[in-house]
């Protein structure tokens, strides 16, 4: 059916036509990691040097000129994934990346690699445990364990090029959705495929696009979530930033299966990046025919219309986003009535995650069975996760589901890394999945695989899929805190007990930060938490506590420490110190008192200082001014 | 006379954003987004102008203008400097990167905005790029893996900029 669509015929003749005159292909990553490292200067040094060099450039494959000369195609992608040793540049067909590329190196590849086929060995990544230079994605080893598949073609192609897109067999499920199959048949072809929502929840998306095909109405919608509001999440960013037309593809489908014609992308203010591209897409799958009415000359209508968020956490929440799409304060309401009876506008309609969509037309074009020998049987295909924290490789990974946390720390992760950047696995204390509703593991579950289920039972949840190492420099009551205080922020104020308990739970944790804490602090913590879990009306006040309780589960020893003994094992809260000078070590040169605010420090010049503990108020200036590091903190 | 003629040009752009939104009151917040562009604020007289013409009431209006934190009822600086304060950049040290921008412009937790109307200070959730934490954002510029330095040699540009007339 896709030879038929002569927009498709005509975007792979044209880019097949192009892609024989090209004798380099230079992709330089656009996504908002390597931008903010400044690829896109690179980008621009590299047209120009390239054109100096009067070497024929090419930047949109758009050209009509029959010339048979050979081109140099420099292209800006989606997010590759490697953030933090952006700005990565790849060069086919050589097969090489460059990382933290400076606008001063591109005269040098151009001369060596582009010129002349050499590598230039300074700009390959070093590999932190092997100590070598890597070549190419299937040497590096933050590369080596994933699978890519909602992430397939980020980092891979040009995303504001629709040609692209089309070339890599995009829009062919959309078309074999449309002519080949019935709205139920695509219902059933995910819930057999046993694809659950991305976006936290893990809700069979088949089922759910089921529940709303069968309901009778005159207008239906579909609804694409991209207020990705947990910190430390940013795999939804990369998916609309870097292969928008997926998500596109992906609503279509959607739209298909339960009969809407009209579909919202709700995404959040802080992503402008992402806004511009999904409007970028838009704007030419509308020219190409593939949006509005009549898509594809199927007899269908289908278009999409983009929203940005305005600062709501809560928005995230299905019933939240939906009052904030008609124009209301994005505050959740009661369910039953679920979405799919009374959703947009009291209508029908289908919320999915922007992960959850892209992953549809993979399903839609391989079929099921394809999709659900990936993973585990209960939690099929893959997951992304934007692995961050003190691991020496940070960035945006996708494996299958069901990996063990280990292989993502210590092997896609390269290990995690003390307080100087160095790698010290040794330092490894707890990992925290899934952000503000999400909670820690620890050193016993490194083996355990990680998918829906298997998480849910021991009380975290794979969110959205943030994964932040900690080591043990970081204090794990200081953690929570900061997720409780986070939430505390975002809580709509609807319900009492998550405004209010959530407010009071980040007074305990403060009592503990502050040495004011007792036993009955850390039971009233456990208590509180369970009631906000019970008595909160959306998934943020439910899972509030979550990030409090399983860290005293897993760490009690060191919230008894904070409770009991006032001291704080990894010697974080200011307030647990004991700052004592070594008599041994210090000199008397008199810089602590100095810089002492509250004339705690006395001691004679050229003899040891002492610390009056009634006057000190534990500031840490001492400890900062010491240059003999003579100051301990107990 | 004069003060009929410089309202009616106070309330010219917002009729134009409401206009363009076909006075669509489930567009509300685009509309207040687009008004806060144009203003960098929203205005209280605003806020009631936009609710008579939508046909709902005033307090609706502020309602959804109080409900999402993008949204300031007071006016913002000409610089809007959000530093992420996600886990990933918490974890990395953002913290501190806060308390120097506070330092040199003498702001605070309740004082966010200079009197000059220069710069805003916000603490942001998460930017979404975590891999290069930690993350500040200037207007719409990203600067990736800040330090304290980094970011007062920012502050400081800017400054001088403003000193010179935008000349560099």
């Amino acid at each position: 059916m896709a030879s038929n669509n002569v927009f498709i015929v005509e975007a792979i003749e044209r880019r097949k036509k192009i892609l024989n005159k090209v004798s380099k292909k230079i992709i330089i990553c656009g996504g908002t990691g390597c931008i903010a490292n400044g690829a896109m200067k690179v980008y621009k040094k590299f047209c120009d040097a390239l054109k100096a060099e009067s070497l024929n450039v090419e930047v949109s494959l758009k050209s009509e000129s029959s010339s048979n000369e050979s081109v140099i195609y420099v292209s800006k992608s989606g997010c590759q994934g490697f953030c933090q040793m952006g700005p990565l540049i790849s060069i086919e067909p050589d097969n090489v990346v460059y990382v933290k590329v400076r606008p001063e190196d591109v005269d040098e590849i151009v001369e060596k690699t582009i010129k002349k086929n050499e590598i230039i060995e300074r700009l390959l990544y070093i590999d932190p445990i092997k100590n070598q230079r890597e070549k190419w994605y299937d040497e590096i080893s933050f590369y080596k364990k994933q699978q890519r598949l909602s992430l397939r073609r980020c980092g891979r192609i040009n995303p504001e090029d629709i040609d692209e897109y089309i070339y890599d067999g995009g829009y062919e499920a959309a078309i074999k959705a449309l002519f080949d199959m019935s709205d139920k048949d695509i219902c059933d072809e995910i819930l057999r495929s046993g694809l659950r929502g991305r976006g936290g929840g893990g809700f069979p998306t088949g089922r759910k696009w089921e529940l709303t095909r069968i309901k009778k109405a005159d207008k239906k919608y579909i609804v694409c979530n991209g207020d990705e509001g947990d910190p430390g999440a940013f795999m939804d960013r990369s998916i609309m930033e870097g292969d928008p037309h997926a998500v596109i593809e992906g609503m279509i489908i959607a739209g298909k299966a339960i009969g809407a014609e009209e579909g919202y992308i709700y995404v959040r203010m802080e992503y402008p990046l992402a806004v511009e591209r999904l409007k970028i897409a838009i704007d030419q799958a509308r020219k190409y025919g593939f949006l509005g009415k009549n898509i594809f000359n199927s007899g269908y209508n289908f278009d999409i219309i983009v929203m940005e968020g305005a600062g709501a956490f809560v928005c995230g929440e299905e019933t939240a986003l939906l009052a904030s799409i008609e124009g209301k304060r994005g505050m959740p309401m009661p369910k039953p009535p679920f979405p799919a009876e009374k959703g947009l506008f009291g209508k029908p309609t289908v919320i999915n995650n922007v992960e959850t969509l892209a992953t549809v037309p993979v399903i839609i074009k391989e079929g099921w069975e394809k999709f659900k020998s990936i993973g585990t049987p209960t939690s099929p295909g893959t997951k992304t996760f934007a692995l961050t924290g003190q691991v020496a490789n940070s960035g945006l990974i996708e494996t299958p589901m069901g990996i063990k946390l280990k292989d993502i720390i210590f092997e896609i992760g390269g290990g995690v890394t003390d307080k100087n950047g160095e790698i010290n696995n040794q330092k490894f204390k707890a990992a925290q999945i899934g952000g503000p509703s999400g909670g820690c593991l620890t050193k016993e579950h490194l083996d355990m695989p990680l998918d829906f289920d298997s998480l849910k039972s021991i009380g975290a949840m794979i969110g959205s899929g943030g994964l932040v190492v900690i080591n043990d420099d970081t204090c794990i009551v200081k953690v929570a805190r900061f997720f409780m205080q986070f939430t505390q922020n975002e809580s709509c104020g609807k319900c009492v007990l998550c405004r209010e308990g959530t407010k009071q739970m980040l007074a305990l944790l403060d009592d503990l930060i502050e040495g004011r804490g007792d036993e009955k602090t850390i039971e009233l913590l456990e208590t509180l938490g369970k009631a906000i879990q019970k008595g909160s009306l959306c998934g943020l006040g439910k899972t509030a506590p979550n990030p409090v309780l399983s860290t005293i589960k897993f760490f009690r020893e060191e919230y008894l420490a904070h409770a009991i003994k006032k001291e704080c094992p990894s010697k974080e809260c200011k307030a647990l110190l004991k700052p004592k000078i070594v008599a041994e070590l210090c000199k008397g040169c008199g810089l602590c008192l100095r810089y002492c605010p509250v004339g705690a420090i006395k001691g004679n010049k050229k003899e040891p200082h002492v610390i009056n503990e009634e006057l000190c108020i534990k500031c840490g200036a001492c400890i900062e001014a010491c240059k003999l590091n003579a100051i301990t903190v107990g | 006379m004069s003060e009929t003629l410089t309202s009616e040009k106070k309330f010219e752009k917002v009729s134009k954003i409401l206009e363009k939104y076909n006075y669509d009151k489930t567009k509300l917040i685009p509309i207040l987004q687009e008004t806060q562009e144009e203003y960098r604020y929203l205005p209280e007289e605003l806020l009631s102008y936009i609710g008579v013409s939508l046909n709902i009431s005033s307090a609706k209006v502020f309602g959804v203008a109080t409900f999402y934190a993008h949204f300031s009822l007071e006016p913002k600086g000409k610089y809007i400097i959000k530093v992420c304060d996600g886990t990933a950049c918490h974890v990395k040290k953002s913290t501190a990167i806060i308390e120097a921008i506070e330092k040199k412009l003498k702001l605070s937790e309740n004082k966010k905005t200079t009197p000059d109307l220069l710069f805003t200070l916000e603490k942001v959730s998460c930017l979404g790029a975590c891999g290069i934490a930690p993350v500040v954002l200037i207007n719409y510029t990203t600067f990736s893996q800040c330090t304290p330095e980094k970011i007062l040699g920012e502050i400081e540009k800017i400054i001088k900029l403003e000193k010179n007339n935008g000349v560099e």
